[in-house]
């Protein structure tokens, strides 16, 4: 399965969701298939991706929050899954995009090359639902069902490790995160 | 225990007043007080965290979904999520309102307290992050009523350092 490919099966559904990406590949691959005002990237900090999403999910548990992770950053953070599975917020569901590598700083192998796995981290965290998925389809429906389950889900998607021949897009970080601010302030409470 | 539950009480009142609805934080001797009365608040989320750093995405998300929000570390956790500080709060000017409970100044009696205390404040200074002491009751209230409006407009992170006098209560 190649990453853009999954985000490209659920793009539709992240309509009504409030989507925080990590850097690199996942932020243009995103931002090519469409970028929407509710999508915030987070263009550095590797690891935090998930922290501002439980951050959003605890702040505004109306709505529903994607996190798109990958294993680099997750790796960063580990100890950010325990901590997730602790408040295990119900609208937040966080993917990670296993490529087994740091693609965007040459690709060198990360530890779940070498048998690492997140899934497992993630379930001996503490999150209850947890699953691996390595076709396209086996995606679309973990990510389906977990939207629909209301509760804390992380799936790890193994993907290609193939990305965007550059990473810059010309949507500017300030410009993106005041874009985002914006749409959570107006989101109305029942927006979903 | 001597840490000032009369110093705790009001800081938190004084979050509390600020508008503070969330609190990340990492344990830590002089923040117990402060802790436990975030937990007790039904009007108040606690974030128990593994690592500091997580508090500055936690932060940063809450604030950029409309909620106001503190960290309460240690000098130490404060050290450890320089990272988060530099390439998420300063990167995307998120107002951060970090207390950081300053240990390792004169009267210091543990010896593994004294290495992040006395970088601290210049490591605070290399990043450009304005901060001010918290030392005694009488200018608590206003001073963190002043850090966190600098920390709205300049769209920043600001930091308190929570220091021995305000609070420790132990006749040295």
């Amino acid at each position: 399965m190649k990453r853009r490919d999954a985000m490209e099966a659920v793009f539709p559904e992240l309509e009504r969701c409030v989507v925080v990406t990590i850097m690199g590949a996942v932020a243009a691959e995103l931002q090519s298939i469409g970028h929407r005002p509710n999508f915030f990237y987070l263009q550095h900090a590797m690891g935090l991706a998930s922290s501002m999403g439980l951050g959003i999910a605890l702040a505004r548990p109306e709505l529903t929050v994607v996190v798109f992770d990958g294993d680099g950053s997750v790796l960063m953070n580990l100890g950010g899954l325990t901590t997730l599975a602790r408040y295990r917020p119900r609208n937040l569901v966080h993917v990670v995009f296993d490529n087994e590598s740091l693609l965007s700083v040459g690709g060198f192998p990360t530890a779940t090359s070498t048998g690492t796995d997140i899934a497992g981290i993630a379930a001996a965290a503490g999150i209850r639902r947890t699953s691996t998925v390595i076709a396209l389809d086996e995606f679309r429906e973990a990510f389906t069902a977990a939207l629909a389950a209301k509760d804390l889900t992380t799936i790890v998607a193994k993907v290609e490790a193939v990305g965007p021949s550059g990473y810059v897009t010309d949507l500017s970080l300030l410009e993106n995160r005041y874009q985002f601010q914006r749409y959570l302030r107006d989101a109305a409470p029942s927006a979903r | 225990m001597p840490v000032s539950v009369s110093s705790s009480k009001l800081i938190y009142d004084c979050l509390k007043d600020a508008g503070v609805r969330i609190v990340s934080a990492l344990p830590e001797t002089w923040l117990v007080h402060l802790i436990r009365m975030a937990e007790d608040d039904a009007e108040m989320t606690l974030v128990r965290l593994a690592k500091e750093e997580e508090g500055v995405g936690i932060s940063a998300g809450a604030h950029l979904a409309g909620v106001k929000s503190a960290m309460l570390m240690q000098n130490h956790g404060f050290l450890a999520s320089v990272n988060g500080i530099v390439s998420c709060a300063q990167l995307y000017r998120i107002p951060l309102l970090m207390f950081i409970s300053h240990r390792g100044e004169f009267g210091e009696r543990d010896p593994w307290q004294t290495e992040g205390g006395g970088v601290t404040t210049h490591v605070l200074d290399a990043l450009r992050i304005p901060h001010t002491r918290l030392e005694e009751p009488g200018h608590v209230a206003r001073r963190i009523h002043k850090a966190q409006t600098l920390a709205y407009s300049a769209s920043r992170p600001v930091a308190l350092l929570l220091c021995r006098d305000l609070m420790w209560e132990e006749a040295s």
